[in-house]
């Protein structure tokens, strides 16, 4: 307990368990630490994680041995695939016991080791607190991502003298902060000569609290920016120079600039399969440079000229700073016709939809309305599927960690939990959970747990009637054959919210939408369920199918280029 | 291309498991590991063959330098070496043969650690190739059984692969 005191722990995510008894008798006694009891061991990680991604610091989770374990696996891997700090405590039965099929019992260290960035057991109590030190220390630095640390029951039986290990260090871990000058250099003077630049920023940015240093290189280069996924917020969306998300749902000034551009800066970005596209297609004119603090990341899809390995921040810092050292801006005419050519694609409105249709409920119109009722300044966590997609497209992000989705995992299920986290960490901010009525139900006992705590989210369900983002590709890609990706016997949302205590609206019409947002958003006092009967047959554009080029996009149906 | 890697790990339950559990995990090929403590009972040396393409075993050392538990790592392709491996080959030795493999053996600097009436035992050292070599002389007669240690390496001169810290 004195070791999550003196790591700064808020909250503790968890539930008990016969081998965590002794932990949950120990939190009964103390108040620093506050205990939030999910409802599902996976909802645990997944609230851990929302905390995590709204604030930057690390998200702590505790569950017991074997099932308590497992259930967690989902939500660290989901962590682990998007570098999230997590602090994961499993319980374990007595050390005597290990290795006899004993009640409870699961290897949670090698179960979960390869989708931890690292796992601890302790052995003896006399490690504990050094033990807790380094797993804070590991989750925290360089990459981030998730910890475990596995305690035998009877070692949280024991008592030992407590020491605060002031020095956290291993000697076989030695995150890299600076970028190499030289490579800053060369990374200047091959920008500087750029016609046709362009900066591709990802979540490394967001993981780096970075923001600031790439909007204001950015703004001085003039050059057009894209995020991932996983990148929005890190450069404002309303800011002239934003062109959009990039890769399979990218808008297609995005994706055109990829195509087109001679100098590319990738910034906390993993050059991702939905991202790239066809390797051999990937930008076939830019000579790149990638900034990274994971040498592992660096020329693992795809070769770059210049590869700087450090902390996002500071090294585009420096790489501002031997930019303005030169005292050459880039060439003036060439970044002008450049801005015309991504003009003229910006032209082509990728993003357009029926928004005239006063009959049935566009899902994009929901989220469009959404951002401008809450000013672009929400949190919104996401579940995985078309709604994730919209929400991304159409919720112009200003600011980092208040876009919160699985990207790498793509888990379904997360959105929930994720806003609990969130909203914790938050309590004043407005909370709003984009979901499907697919992915909503993968974790909705959790509802259970917003009510206990009182957390006064907003749930936009966009309920499709179908696993929409499978359905779209079935029509794609297998003739329309819908194999099983109709959800049948769907159960009432707005019953099933007034059940768990909160209030439940549902919406069929487009003329309603707005006064139901509003509706929920105003409620400061509860949590209220916005369920959306939404066009069943609506996709997402643009879409780039798998193994095309950036080039090779799909728009709206009826404007489906040649 | 063939690599071979040393690999200084914290000598720990888990660690071996975490260096194979990257290979299968990301598919890597791996020819030969051997490990064992060093001099400091606190780390292990590892030695690693593998192959690849210029770009995957990039990958490869990149990402055993991200396990936590790995201290060191040095790739001995990159240097003057010296490689290793034993063998222990149990052999039908009868009639005439046991003369003949008593030959064999002695060309590669080979010693018969173990004799029956029927079979000899054989304990060998020297690189891959060396190894091959043998195996292949003794082919046409009955091998009982082969015993390969894996490949353990060392850069020659005074280059080493140790710990900064110790
Ligand atoms: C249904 C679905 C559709 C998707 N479609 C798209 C799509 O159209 N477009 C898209 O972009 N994604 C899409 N994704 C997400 C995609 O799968 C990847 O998760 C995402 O592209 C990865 O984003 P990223 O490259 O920013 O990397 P992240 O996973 O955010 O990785 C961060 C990178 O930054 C580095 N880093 C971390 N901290 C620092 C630091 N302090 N300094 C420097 N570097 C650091 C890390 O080493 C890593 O290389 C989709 C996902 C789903 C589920
Ligand atoms: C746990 C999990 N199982 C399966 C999938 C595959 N999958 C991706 S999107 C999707 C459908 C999501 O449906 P819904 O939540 O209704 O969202 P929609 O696409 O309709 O907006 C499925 C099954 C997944 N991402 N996660
Ligand atoms: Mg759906």
């Amino acid at each position: 307990m004195r070791c999550l005191r003196d790591e700064g722990v808020e909250y503790l995510f968890g539930y008990p368990g016969g081998a965590v008894l002794h932990i949950y008798d120990a939190l009964y006694k103390q108040e620093e630490v506050k205990h939030i009891l999910v409802r599902h061991e996976q909802g645990a990680a997944h609230a851990a994680d929302g905390y995590a991604r709204s604030t930057g610091k690390p998200g702590v989770v505790l569950v017991t041995s074997g099932p308590g374990a497992t259930n967690a696996v989902t939500g660290i891997a989901t962590a682990y695939m998007d570098s999230i700090p997590l602090v994961v405590f499993t319980g374990q039965v007595m050390t005597n016991l290990i290795g006899d099929d004993a009640f409870q019992e699961v290897d949670a260290i090698g179960i979960t080791r390869p989708c931890v960035k690292h796992n601890f057991m302790v052995k003896d109590v006399r490690d504990l607190a050094p033990i807790m030190r380094k797993a804070f220390h590991v989750a925290t630095t360089g990459r981030p991502g998730p910890v475990v640390v596995d305690i035998p029951k009877d070692i949280t039986a024991h008592k030992a003298p407590y020491v605060f290990p002031k020095d956290p260090t291993l000697r076989s871990y030695k995150p890299v902060r600076e970028g190499d000058p030289a490579a800053i250099r060369k990374a200047a003077d091959l920008l500087a000569q750029a016609k046709r630049p362009m900066v591709y920023a990802g979540g490394g940015v967001v993981l780096g609290n970075a923001a600031a240093e790439l909007t204001e290189l950015v703004r001085w280069l003039g050059a057009p920016c894209t995020n991932t996924l996983m990148g929005l917020g890190a450069f404002p969306a309303t800011d002239p120079l934003f062109v959009g998300m990039l890769g399979m749902h990218g808008t297609y000034e995005a994706n055109m600039a990829m195509h087109e551009c001679d100098v590319l800066l990738a910034v906390g970005a993993r050059f991702d399969d939905r991202v790239t596209g066809d390797l051999d297609k990937f930008c076939p004119n830019a000579r790149i440079i990638h900034i990274d603090i994971d040498p592992a990341s660096i020329q693992k899809n795809v070769p770059v000229e210049i590869a700087i390995i450090g902390e996002a921040g500071l090294a585009m810092r420096d790489l501002l700073a031997a930019l303005k050292g030169k005292g050459v801006r880039l060439d003036e005419a060439a970044l002008k016709a450049w801005w015309h050519k991504i003009d003229a694609w910006r032209e082509r409105h990728c993003l357009e939809y029926d928004r005239a249709n006063t009959e049935v409920i566009k899902p994009q119109f929901v989220l469009e309305t959404l951002y401008r009722l809450t000013g672009g300044d929400a949190f919104i966590t996401s579940d995985v599927g078309q709604h994730q997609m919209w929400a991304a497209q159409f919720y112009k992000f200003d600011k980092p960690r208040r876009w919160i989705n699985s990207g790498g995992l793509g888990t379904m299920g997360f959105g929930l939990p994720a806003a609990i986290g969130v909203q914790l960490a938050h309590p004043d901010a407005t909370v709003a959970c984009v979901t499907g009525e697919a992915s909503i139900q993968m974790c909705i006992q959790e509802l259970s747990t917003c009510k206990q705590y009182d957390l006064p989210l907003t749930i936009v369900n966009l309920n499709n009637r179908y696993m929409g983002m499978v359905r779209q590709w079935q029509e794609f890609f297998y003739q329309s054959r819908y194999s099983h990706s109709y959800l049948e016997a769907l159960p009432d949302f707005v019953k099933l919210a007034e059940s768990y205590g909160h209030a439940g609206l549902r919406i069929d019409k487009p003329h309603d939408v707005e006064a139901a947002l509003k509706e929920a958003l105003g409620r400061r006092d509860r949590l209220v369920f916005l369920d959306f009967i939404t066009d069943q047959t609506e996709n997402v554009y643009p879409m780039i199918a798998a193994g095309a080029g950036h080039h090779e996009m799909h728009l709206a149906t009826d404007r489906e280029l040649a | 291309m063939r690599h071979i890697i040393s690999i200084l790990l914290e000598n720990e339950a888990g660690a071996l498991s975490r260096v194979a559990g990257l290979f299968s995990a990301r598919g890597y090929n791996i020819a030969s590991l051997t490990v064992a403590p060093t001099e400091d009972p606190s780390l292990s040396r590892m030695t690693l063959v593998t192959s690849g393409s210029e770009g995957v075993v990039d990958q490869i050392r990149k990402q055993l330098n991200k396990l936590v538990d790995v201290v060191k790592l040095v790739d001995l392709t990159d240097n003057d070496r010296i490689e290793r491996e034993m063998l222990l080959i149990k052999v039908c030795a009868e009639g005439d043969e046991r003369d003949e493999i008593k030959r064999l053996s002695d060309i590669f600097r080979g010693r018969i650690i173990d004799v029956t009436d029927r079979a000899y035992t054989i304990e060998l050292t020297g690189d891959g190739s060396k190894i091959d070599a043998f195996i292949s002389v003794l082919q046409p007669r009955r091998i009982l059984e082969v015993v390969r240690s894996g490949v353990i390496g060392i850069a020659r001169g005074t280059v080493t692969c140790k710990s900064d810290a110790s």
